[in-house]
């Protein structure tokens, strides 16, 4: 016992308080919430990553805790190998079905690696990205390449979710390498934003390539708190 | 060992709880990670004094694998320059890492006479080494450039590196204007960037900051 008060008080200055050094759990993880006014607004509620998975769903999490949700996806790489579509598709069942109405506008600027063509497009029209009240998953990037080094980063944020009174707005951004056969590379940086077309709460968000499977990458959810 | 003994006794309340005021390092210096804590982490600020460039040379790694850069009120030292960001795959010693990126821009003059939203084909970049254009600024004492950059998973060694930037400029040397500038693209390397310069295409920043955010 004394030599554990000696270590103890080895622990205090000579004014009696704690040291730093004398915290044994430097990532204090037992603290598990702080005060509103020391907390941060963005807070990492679960990640997953892809490892050949046809699809990376999140089913709990997705709940009035949070105004709002921020999904950010790093290096998601296709295995199909041409024309990858990424998407996202909401749920009001918990994830046992997949297919909520869309409202959607989609544009997006892109540039050749070889310069033979740049611009601002629109794509917007049914035909395209944009969706009027479908319930097919709606794409966030599209005409994706496979090559080995290329993949899809980017973030897509979902509104009060939870609401049973109003729609669902997201809002994404995102940048990918695209492939023309013509042309070969390009960047994109696509531009998608939409409403859920219901008065249901939606608590539940699937991600998946429209063909073949997502060989790689990190989807992670973030709830944010604007009070 | 007395006067220590009660010096210590008096940092807890009767019921054995640590006092608060028992902390000696009231911003626990020493805690590395907080599982309760934010997900957006601080790691670096610096700020401008007629500055040729602001570089990021540590920090950069997997520890995270998004990247923000925060820049506030950059302020040019010339007329109408570019704001450029730079990467480098060997620590800072040079930068030059080959991109290919795309550049839209909102404006609106202060006068109402012009606006639109169009692609500018003189700001993007075709597997260029010469650094990336984020958005400009004019020189007057007012304007500025401000704006953030989100930089993805610098480290890997497999896949190239995409970034998306949103800057506000103001840019009137000749006519006033707001410009709401998106930027984004990819360094197409597979090798690890791990730092990163931002300057003027001409003369120096010679105000503003840029912060350094990890994001958990």
């Amino acid at each position: 016992m004394g030599t554990r008060i000696t270590s103890l008080a080895n622990n205090f200055d000579t004014t009696g308080k704690l040291k730093a050094a004398g915290i044994n759990n430097a990532s204090l993880s037992g603290i598990t919430a702080l005060p509103s006014g020391v907390a941060g607004k963005m807070t990492l509620l679960s990640t997953q990553t892809a490892s050949s998975s046809s699809s990376l769903s999140f089913t709990s999490g997705i709940d009035s805790t949070y105004d709002a949700y921020c999904f950010k996806y790093i290096a998601v790489h296709p295995s199909n190998s041409t024309d990858a579509q990424w998407t996202f598709q909401a749920s009001t069942d918990g994830g046992s079905s997949y297919g909520v109405a869309v409202v959607s506008t989609n544009f997006r600027a892109y540039h050749f690696e070889n310069d033979a063509g740049a611009s601002l497009q629109s794509r917007s029209a049914d035909s395209e990205e944009g969706r009027s009240n479908e319930t097919t998953y709606q794409p966030l990037g599209y005409q994706g390449g496979a090559v080995a080094d290329e993949n899809c980063s980017g973030e897509l944020w979902l509104y009060n979710p939870s609401s049973t009174t109003y729609v669902k707005h997201f809002l994404s951004r995102n940048a990918l390498v695209g492939y023309d056969s013509g042309n070969g590379g390009f960047q994109q940086d696509v531009h998608c934003a939409g409403y859920f077309n219901t008065t249901s709460a939606i608590d539940a968000i699937d991600f998946k390539f429209a063909t073949g499977n997502i060989d790689d990458g990190t989807i992670k959810l973030y709830g944010v708190s604007t009070s | 060992m007395g006067q220590a003994t009660r010096n210590i006794a008096n940092s807890f309340t009767t019921s054995g709880v640590i006092t608060s005021s028992a902390v000696n390092n009231t911003s626990l210096g020493n805690i590395t990670d907080l599982s309760a804590g934010g997900s957006l982490i601080l790691l670096s600020e610096q700020t401008a004094s007629a500055s040729s460039s602001i570089s990021f040379t540590s920090g950069i790694d997997s520890t995270y694998d998004e990247y923000w850069f925060i820049f506030n009120q950059c302020h040019p030292s010339n007329i109408g320059p570019n704001f450029d960001f730079h990467t480098s795959t060997n620590g800072g010693s040079s930068y030059g890492t080959t991109a290919t990126s795309t550049f839209f821009v909102a404006y609106q003059g202060e006068g109402g006479a012009s606006s639109a939203l169009t692609y500018d084909t003189g700001n993007d970049e075709a597997q260029t080494t010469v650094g990336v254009t984020l958005g400009g600024s004019g020189y007057l004492n007012d304007e500025s450039a401000s704006g953030i950059l989100k930089f993805y998973n610098p480290s890997s060694t497999t896949y190239v590196k995409h970034f998306i930037s949103q800057m506000s400029v103001t840019h009137g040397n000749y006519t006033y204007e707001c410009q709401n500038i998106f930027s984004a693209g990819y360094f197409n390397t597979t090798s690890a960037i791990d730092a990163v310069k931002f300057q003027f295409s001409a003369g120096n920043v010679d105000a503003g900051t840029i912060q350094m955010f990890g994001v958990k």
